[in-house]
């Protein structure tokens, strides 16, 4: 099940602490054609809160912010070639890295997909 | 077609005199030679000519028309200029200074002129665009500061409707930027200046009148809130065409002042450059100018590297003195009441403008629309986009079809859908009439067949680029398939 | 009311136009402005007739002696050479001139390829992948790759090489001190002229984040990229400032390894105009382009599949990133360098090997006579058009009289260094014959 940020982040556990983090198909969407996604390094550990990645698109530069704490143990290398896959599928093939959580509580602050929904046409 | 692409082995476009000095051996080690020359086209003459020529022709210039672009002062650029610079062309910058006392003569009146028309004390001609004396007048700044030993000012505010360049330059010159949120007037929100003053601020960055094409009206009041916390004021001067002859930046307690030869005095924008940003500074930072300065000492004229508490050097040399030739040249044409005229005009093309297109688009801060604006307003296009789906971009676009520049688009960024227009004073009323109607013009496509405005353009030489592509997949020089 | 050229208003204008705001007078619109001065207290003239201009200004112009009327030796970063008459006619045309920054692509084509061509170009000088659409001039270009190599290395300091540019010099540590990066120098050898190895060894400890060196030096002298480039550990970004000329018969930088080539184009068929505006050229290599100071040109297709240009990874730049940007660069010196591109065009793969063979001929062959005359030279390093004799001591003084000759000297070296007063830069290009090298000679025995 995914988990949404109000700075437009998700985050999904695929197993154990295990976690996948991509932008949302709404941040793609404001952001346009995505050109270049700055990833970060496999090892490097993630702040919850914190900026670890940018996200470029032809006319903008989005900080990413951690939507938990965690280390980095796989990125979405594909992302170099073809991070236009964001656009195509920001929730999906267009995901950003792996991390293994450090606190799983984490989660029970970040908004359901339900809640997300509201949040953006709020 | 590229002009690689036009080539072809064995031509020349250039020929030199016999060569008579007898050959000497040239000894540089093998490793250090070139073994395969640099692959330059081999054209003739008339290829130069045509390439270039049909390049040029896909340009839109101010020669050719209406170029609105704000906060740019795209104003006419006359040809005496040109042709007074041309005179000084073969000039080095490092002939005995009893040889180049005309230029030197020229370059320190010019100085003169502008701080009268600014009211500071000193100035540097050296830096070479507007960010170039951004970045001089903030490295002035915290010399200043430092030489005081006032060390802990790290802190350089600026707003949020500021250029791009002046937090870039607040940083490169080593400063935090805190950005400062605009009032519900689009101007300096006092209550929320006075918050983040206090004795870590080195500068406040201001351009007035603003990106919005407001004039500051509590400058006075904002002047003396940084004097009393010890920042100082430092003005982007992309904006001075509003009002030169009717106030002077230095009176208003700026204490550093920038100016852009290229917008204001008349210098041409070279496809982007270059131009030339003096920075003219008040009497107690007169010490910290970058070297060289311009003196004069009885009827010589001299350049003086004796300035220990300098900044230091920004570039080589002293500045673009071939774009100081032209500003001069405009300075001396207009005097002291063409320059009032200009700015005059400037702001009554401005807001006629504005008045035109009242009923078709609401500027920025400005419900009922009767605010007065300075030389440049700024359009929100938010209300088009709703009611009809219309992007700025499509309307900018749109532009280029009939015949006109567009604006500036999306700046400020606090204004949603942004169409910043500056008209300048060398534009007749009878252009921006065309360009008011050309502007319905787009708002009744909107309503009525918006396909027009989102497959725009179609009369260029080129339509919409794949600018995504590009990006993705950088082609940055020409290469044999 | 008084008419000016460059403005259209008529009485009647004015009037129609206040209407339709709806304010009685100008003075209306300039509500919020403290009128802290008028012209009638302003200390400026009068407008005055183009004529009256003209004569004011062609006064100034002919208090200087120009160069095309001296014989001239005075290098040093400006150069005297030949522009093919081509090259400014297709410069001054009026939609390179009177245009901006190319924000419409559709409407800047022009501007646009003849900015990638011009990319392409120095990527040929250079040897190196990527070249910018121009900076300011070589000092500043210089500063920003000091600039660049820290963000790539990540390191506090930078090792720049004594025999660069002095004015280079200064301009890197304005830029880079405030940033709390550290400017050491390595020295040169004072018997070669080129870079003193030992020296730089000496100095790469690792806090080193960028090492520059000029190519040929400020002395003239040719550095041996190679054997300074050997040094360098992998991660140390390596700078190189090169005379584009030289290049032309140099091998270029990209071989032996360089991260970042600048240099100063005015010799591109740019006048020398008392030292601006020429440009800065900026290059670098593909991996690096992120961390690029500057515009960039890229090529790509319209939406009919037609070829066309843009500017590309402009979320670099300042008006995207603001105080994130690589730079604060906005204008640049587009003109200079299509003005540049112009002249590489007309000169071509021969011309410019010409140029460049012809001024070292010529410096070699005044070195040659030097020696015959009882002058030494400072250095045994090679070197192509620009070396460094030994003049006397009384020398400054005379450089004086020779310009009251009409012969523009080499530059006397006590401009910049105290302990070189005896010492002075020649710098010879196409221009130079050997008539103005014997004039020289006589006149300075």
């Amino acid at each position: 099940m995914k988990k949404y940020t109000k700075s437009h982040e998700w985050v999904e556990v695929i197993e154990g602490n295990k976690a996948k983090i991509g932008i949302s198909d709404h941040a793609q969407e404001e952001l346009g054609d995505v050109v270049f996604v700055e990833l970060p390094e496999i090892g490097s550990e993630l702040k919850k809160g914190e900026a670890f990645s940018t996200v470029e698109s032809v006319k903008a530069a989005e900080d990413i912010y951690a939507p938990v704490s965690g280390k980095v143990t796989a990125v979405n290398e594909e992302l170099n070639d073809h991070p236009e896959l964001i656009n195509e599928d920001a929730e999906g093939k267009g995901w950003i890295c792996e991390v293994e959580l450090s606190d799983l509580s984490e989660l029970d602050d970040l908004m359901t997909e339900e809640e997300y929904k509201k949040f953006i046409e709020g | 077609m590229t002009i690689f692409e036009k080539s072809v082995k064995g031509r020349k476009a250039y020929s030199l005199p016999e060569f008579d000095i007898p050959d000497v051996e040239i000894d540089i080690p093998e490793h250090l030679k070139r073994k395969e020359k640099a692959n330059l086209p081999e054209v003739y003459e008339v290829e130069v000519v045509r390439h270039y020529t049909e390049l040029e022709k896909k340009n839109f210039s101010v020669d050719v028309g209406f170029y609105p672009l704000g906060s740019c002062t795209m104003k006419y650029n006359p040809k005496i200029n040109e042709d007074m610079s041309a005179l000084f062309r073969w000039l080095h910058p490092y002939q005995p200074e009893e040889t180049i006392q005309g230029a030197l003569e020229l370059m320190y009146d010019l100085k003169e002129k502008l701080l009268e028309i600014t009211g500071t004390d000193d100035m540097t001609l050296i830096p070479s665009a507007g960010a170039h004396g951004e970045l001089t007048g903030m490295l002035i700044i915290r010399t200043y500061h430092l030489d005081r030993g006032d060390t802990k000012r790290d802190k350089v505010i600026v707003p949020d409707s500021a250029h791009g360049t002046n937090p870039a330059s607040a940083a490169m010159a080593g400063f935090k930027v805190i950005e400062l949120k605009s009032s519900d007037e689009g101007l300096v929100d006092l209550e929320e200046l006075e918050k983040h003053l206090d004795d870590t601020v080195a500068a406040i960055m201001l351009t007035n009148p603003n990106t919005l094409g407001y004039f500051e009206r509590d400058i006075e009041k904002i002047a003396k809130m940084a004097h009393d916390v010890g920042a100082l004021l430092y003005y982007d001067g992309a904006n001075l065409n509003a009002i030169m002859g009717k106030a002077r930046p230095g009176d208003m307690g700026f204490d550093v002042v920038h100016l852009n030869l290229h917008k204001t005095f008349s210098t041409p924008h070279g496809m982007g450059g270059p131009g030339s940003g003096p920075i003219g500074v008040k009497e107690h930072l007169k010490d910290f100018l970058p070297v060289p300065v311009v003196r004069k000492d009885g009827d010589k004229y001299y350049l003086d590297y004796d300035l220990p508490k300098s900044i230091g050097m920004v570039r080589a040399f002293y500045g673009n003195f071939g774009v100081l030739v032209k500003a001069y040249t405009y300075i001396l044409t207009m005097g002291k009441d063409g320059l009032t005229k200009a700015s005059e005009l400037a702001v009554l093309n401005a807001n006629y403008l504005k008045a035109l297109l009242r009923e078709v688009y609401s500027a920025a801060y400005d419900e009922d629309g009767k605010r007065p604006c300075m030389h440049e307003f700024v359009l929100d296009g938010s209300k088009l986009l709703k009611e009809t789906g219309v992007k700025t971009l499509d309307v900018a676009k749109r532009l280029l079809d009939l015949g006109f520049h567009a604006p500036t688009v999306y700046f400020p960024l606090i204004v949603p859908e942004a169409l910043m227009i500056e008209p300048t004073e060398t534009e007749s009323k009878e252009t921006l009439e065309a360009f008011a109607a050309a502007m319905k013009q787009i708002v009744k496509e909107a309503h009525e067949n918006p396909q027009i405005l989102k497959e725009a353009p179609k009369n260029t030489p080129v339509r919409r680029l794949d600018e995504a592509t590009a990006s993705r997949k950088p082609v940055v020089r020409w290469q044999k398939q | 009311m008084k008419k000016y050229p460059y403005l259209p208003h008529t009485e009647e204008d004015i009037k129609e136009m206040l209407k339709a705001i709806g304010v009685e007078s100008i003075d209306d619109l300039f509500v919020d402005v403290p009128k802290t001065i008028s012209p009638e207290k302003l200390n400026l003239p009068e407008s005055m007739d183009e004529l009256t201009v003209r004569k004011i200004v062609e006064g100034l112009a002919k208090k200087n002696k120009f160069l095309n009327e001296m014989k001239v030796f005075l290098g040093a970063g400006i150069y005297y050479r030949y522009i093919p008459a081509v090259v400014y006619h297709m410069a001054s045309k009026p939609n390179f001139v009177t245009a901006y920054t190319p924000y419409q692509a559709e409407v800047s084509q022009g501007t646009l390829q003849a900015l990638f061509e011009y990319q392409t170009m120095i990527c040929e000088l250079t040897g190196m992948e990527v070249t910018n659409a121009s900076m300011y001039d070589g000092a500043s270009a210089l500063a920003e790759a000091m600039l660049m190599a820290v963000r790539i290395s990540k390191k506090p300091k930078v090792l720049l090489s004594e025999a660069i540019h002095p004015e280079y010099k200064k301009t890197v540590e304005t830029y880079v001190k405030p940033q709390g990066i550290e400017v050491e120098y390595f020295a040169y050898d004072k018997e070669t002229g080129q870079v003193d190895i030992e020296d730089l060894k000496k100095k790469l400890d690792d806090k080193v984040g960028g090492v520059a060196v000029a190519y040929p030096n400020f002395f003239g002298i040719v550095e041996d990229l190679k054997a300074i480039k050997e040094l360098l550990p992998e991660k140390v970004p390596f700078v190189v400032a090169a005379d584009p000329i030289a290049l032309a018969i140099l091998e270029p930088p990209a071989k032996f390894g360089a991260d970042i080539v600048v240099g100063e184009g005015q010799a591109l068929g740019n006048f020398p105009e008392l030292g601006g505006p020429g440009f800065g050229f900026f290059s670098t290599n593909m991996k690096h382009v992120r961390t690029m100071p500057g515009r960039l040109i890229g090529k790509t297709k319209d939406v009919d599949g037609k070829t066309g240009y843009v500017m590309i990874l402009q979320t670099r730049e300042q008006h995207i990133r603001r105080s994130k940007a690589t730079s604060n660069i906005c204008s640049n010196h587009a003109h200079s360098a299509v003005m540049a591109a112009i002249y590489m065009s007309t000169m071509g793969k021969e011309g410019l090997v010409e140029v460049a063979e012809r001024s070292a001929k010529a410096a070699h062959y005044l070195a040659k006579r030097l020696e015959e005359k009882g002058f030494s030279l400072a250095f045994k390093g090679p070197f192509l058009f620009e070396f460094v004799f030994n003049a006397g001591q009384d020398y400054e003084e005379k450089w004086h009289k020779l310009a009251e000759r009409g012969i523009l000297g080499p530059l006397p070296l006590s401009r910049f260094y105290a302990d070189m007063k005896d010492k002075a830069l020649a710098a010879t290009t196409e221009l130079t014959t050997k008539e103005d090298i014997e004039a020289l000679l006589e006149a300075i025995a």
